[in-house]
């Protein structure tokens, strides 16, 4: 947002790109659970809202099926977790390249700031974006520039590089400064907290899903899912997914015809789905374990719905499973 | 003029925004487009969309866990 404003202010018709690789954090899971609707934070999309506020055009591109290349097999590592860093820049930075070649633009702005995390802005690796991106002296970075060899926008003259700024470190002061001085008093969460790669839980289920299907690669349903319910894998052939309240059965609901499902009508309880191949035994187990996390959990015996892919159904009796009984490392 | 649909059930955003933004593009001004959604991000999220690029929100409605945008595409 200030990267723009700097720009802008010099006179520079600027328009966002915001790409979407499936992991955004934005939205998704307060749009998916009823408790989150009720957070004071505003449900909405921060590329949206900033665009707005600046008065800019935005263009939200796809790259779900591109970026799986990126994560799968990331030429620089994965960062703490499973966040491939500065290969995801790399190439957001790439397609940035294509997309002001194709749409005329002259050259391409960050909010890059050497030495703020993620770690993918030292100023090591400020060249190795620029260069392994394509972009080169076409990528500009206004918060720091100073700091930074001319591009081509200064050398040209199409901005004045007095102008621009050479804050470095990790404290968000100067930006905080910056943007009281532009006016602007809300902003968005800073850099990190947007993508669910950097967080060790999310990464965990993404791990234990590559290893279950003996493959890295995955669909966009597949990481969806991630982001949603209790995930217990009690065998290493199945995993459960239970809905951890209303809105996230709901959600769960729509997976219905690609997952055996599980429900207690003796009680009220969790949606829950099989992601894996059950045989009759895994199924009882499976039943017994979602029987834990309905109402009637203290019952000797309560009755769970399996639905099958075809929508077929039938009745299992069950006991539920006592806490104890669902082991520490089911938990994905 | 033309009226078309989008269904957009069990996206989430910003995947509505997405398909809307692609859709509108093979669309001439003063068309409309119904975007069926069910998630309600939708409704701060087309509307901004639609704001930002220059297009109108004729209705907004809900009901059923549905959330129904209509929109007529600007210039």
């Amino acid at each position: 947002m200030l990267a723009a404003k700097i720009v802008m202010e010099q006179g520079v018709h600027v328009e966002g790109i915001n790409f979407f690789t499936g992991f955004c954090v934005e939205g998704h899971t307060h749009a998916i659970r009823e408790n989150d609707k009720a957070k004071p934070k505003p449900n909405r999309n921060n590329a949206l809202w900033v665009a707005e506020q600046l008065g800019i055009k935005l263009h939200i591109v796809d790259v779900i099926e591109e970026y799986k290349k990126v994560l799968i097999n990331p030429k620089h590592g994965y960062g703490a977790h499973m966040n491939p860093c500065l290969d995801c820049k790399i190439f957001m930075v790439n397609k940035a390249k294509q997309w002001i070649v194709e749409n005329d633009f002259d050259f391409i702005i960050t909010g890059e700031v050497i030495g703020q995390r993620p770690m993918s802005q030292t100023k090591s690796k400020m060249p190795i974006v620029s260069k392994q991106s394509g972009a080169d002296d076409l990528l500009l970075r206004p918060m720091c520039a100073k700091n930074l060899p001319l591009t081509l926008p200064e050398i040209e003259g199409w901005v004045d590089r007095e102008k621009l700024h050479g804050i470095t470190g990790r404290s968000r002061k100067p930006q905080i400064t910056m943007a009281k001085e532009f006016g602007i008093e809300d902003y968005s969460q800073p850099a990190g907290g947007c993508c669910f790669l950097t967080d060790k839980y999310y990464s965990a289920k993404l791990v234990d899903l590559w290893k279950s299907h003996g493959h890295k690669d995955y669909e966009l349903d597949d990481v969806m899912l991630l982001k949603v319910g209790r995930h217990i894998r009690p065998k290493k052939n199945f995993k459960l997914i239970i809905a951890r309240e209303e809105g996230e059965g709901r959600f769960l609901e729509g997976y219905k015809k690609e997952f055996i499902s599980l429900h207690c009508s003796s009680h009220t309880g969790p949606l829950a789905l099989i992601d894996g191949s059950v045989s009759a035994e895994d199924l009882y187990l499976a039943a017994s374990v979602v029987a834990r996390y309905g109402q009637g959990r203290n019952a000797g015996q309560v009755d769970i719905n399996v639905t099958d892919k075809d929508g077929s159904e039938r009745k299992l009796q069950v006991k539920p499973l006592k806490n104890e009984e669902i082991l520490k490392e089911w938990y994905v | 003029m033309n009226k078309e649909t989008l269904n957009a059930r069990r996206l989430l955003c910003p995947l509505p925004v997405i398909r809307t933004q692609d859709r509108v593009k093979h669309l001439n001004t003063g068309d409309q487009l119904e975007v069926i959604c069910t998630d309600p991000g939708v409704m701060q999220d087309i509307p901004a969309w639609c704001r930002i690029n220059g297009h109108k929100v004729l209705e907004i409605k809900s009901g059923n866990h549905e959330y129904i945008i209509i929109l007529e595409v600007g210039v």
